[in-house]
């Protein structure tokens, strides 16, 4: 236990330094969602509608964005190779580092959404669903992209090919997070239909995300 | 405690890089491992904690605890430090004796020991390359494992440093470890073993029971 309190407190420690992650994905969020306004105008009505999807698909580059250096980085220095001598399971071990990553990319882009939101005309309801959906579903964008960061660790450059392998697999929980955004405010369906789904997609993701990426990792290593 | 390896072969790829290998170390007792460059001899330590693949024989421990692998009563001192330079020397070493299970919070005798004592607060990217593997080397003293797994660990260490790790290897190995060096040269310790990985000529394709160097010695 104290092995996996340490490794969640050091990857926080990493993430919030100078070089680390944490600002650099809220900041990319922050300035694409500044963009889009600017680039389709003025529409109220227009902005107000695609909002959610426009939130949703900036926190999903974001959470990207770090995402290749999760392991990459404990493997070029040679940590990767004691992590692995530790008394704790590789499968927790990953899922602490996961929560790790969430912690500090994943929530500030969740506590800063209602804020950028405004800039998208958005209103205090929207807001608040957006802000559920996204506190909801970024967990599992990060489980999710822990598999590819796994597979992607030995090889230079991997971050396109992280993007190429994680992208089509968020495509459910993007589909169902922007739904259940867009339910609420909107109609016709009701907003726990799509956000259940959404639920169910995190948890199973909490589960799948940490196999599959010690999976990869021991086959690397093999 | 008694760490066996029978007839160990290693492949990279097509390359069969050495075969044919035994070695038996027991508590209180050094194997050092010498070979020309890629004889193998770091393929070896990363075989013994399973982060490479053994392609035949066998690795046994008898004496250790059931319930773990070798790995995890092992330190691994390998080329790279493990340390990251955005956290300071304290806290690196803090990490590795937490994940590694250590029960005493101190690390101020850690780091004495290892000469770093004065330097806790700076951030290891400042190091040098010694200072860094000194860092390293605190760490085996701050969660004490059993087994030692050293790749050439007198490497960029000065001549002070190197007498004061070869006093740390004796008093590991009066405590009842055991400690796999692989050195081109010497590492200052009387009386270890000898492992030597030499192969008559580099052969592309390691055959069954041929092939690789042969070289052990007895207990």
């Amino acid at each position: 236990m104290t092995s996996l309190a340490a490794l969640l407190m050091r990857d926080m420690r990493i993430a919030v330094r100078v070089g680390g992650g944490a600002l650099m994905g809220v900041l990319f969020f922050l300035v694409v969602v500044t963009l889009i306004p600017f680039a389709i105008g003025p529409d109220l009505a227009l902005l107000k509608h695609i909002g959610p999807a426009i939130l949703w698909l900036a926190a999903l580059l974001a959470s990207l964005l770090a995402l290749d250096r999760l392991f990459a980085g404990d493997h070029d220095d040679g940590s990767l190779d004691l992590i692995l001598m530790g008394r704790a399971p590789l499968e927790l071990v990953i899922a602490v580092k996961g929560l790790a990553h969430w912690l500090t990319t994943g929530l500030p882009l969740v506590i800063s959404a209602p804020l950028i939101g405004l800039l998208l005309n958005l209103d205090l309801p929207q807001e608040g669903a957006l802000m559920l959906t996204l506190f909801v579903g970024t967990p599992a964008l990060t489980f999710i992209g822990l598999i590819g960061a796994a597979i992607a660790v030995t090889l230079r450059r991997g971050g396109l090919l992280l993007a190429v392998i994680v992208l089509p697999l968020t495509v459910p929980i993007l589909i169902f997070g922007v739904a259940a955004a867009n339910a609420a405010v909107t109609g016709p369906i009701p907003f726990g239909t799509p956000f259940t789904i959404l639920c169910a997609l995190t948890l199973a993701s909490l589960v799948v995300g940490p196999f599959a990426a010690a999976a990869a990792l021991r086959q690397d290593f093999e | 405690m008694r760490l066996t390896g029978i007839e160990l072969a290693c492949r990279r790829g097509e390359r069969g890089v050495f075969a044919d290998v035994s070695f038996a170390v027991a508590s209180g007792e050094a194997l050092t491992i010498s070979g020309r460059n890629g004889a193998g001899k770091s393929s070896l330590l990363r075989m013994v904690i399973g982060l490479l693949h053994i392609a035949a024989g066998r690795l046994t421990l008898e004496g250790g605890d059931p319930d773990l692998s070798i790995a995890e009563q092992a330190h691994y001192l390998g080329h790279q430090d493990a340390l990251k330079g955005s956290l300071s020397v304290a806290e690196n070493l803090r990490f590795w004796a937490g994940f590694f299970g250590a029960q005493s919070a101190d690390l101020q005798t850690p780091l004495e020991t290892v000469g770093l004592g004065a330097l806790a607060g700076l951030p290891a990217a400042y190091l040098s390359a010694g200072q860094r593997r000194r860092l390293s080397i605190a760490r085996l003293i701050a969660a004490p494992r059993p087994i030692w797994l050293l790749d050439e660990p007198t490497s960029t260490l000065d001549a002070a440093a190197q007498e004061h790790l070869a006093d740390l290897m004796r008093t590991h190995l009066t405590g009842g470890g055991l400690i796999l060096a692989a050195s081109h040269g010497s590492i200052g310790l009387d009386g270890a073993q000898q492992l030597r990985l030499d192969q008559p000529s580099p052969s592309p394709v390691v055959g069954e029971g041929r092939g690789g160097g042969r070289d052990e010695k007895s207990v």
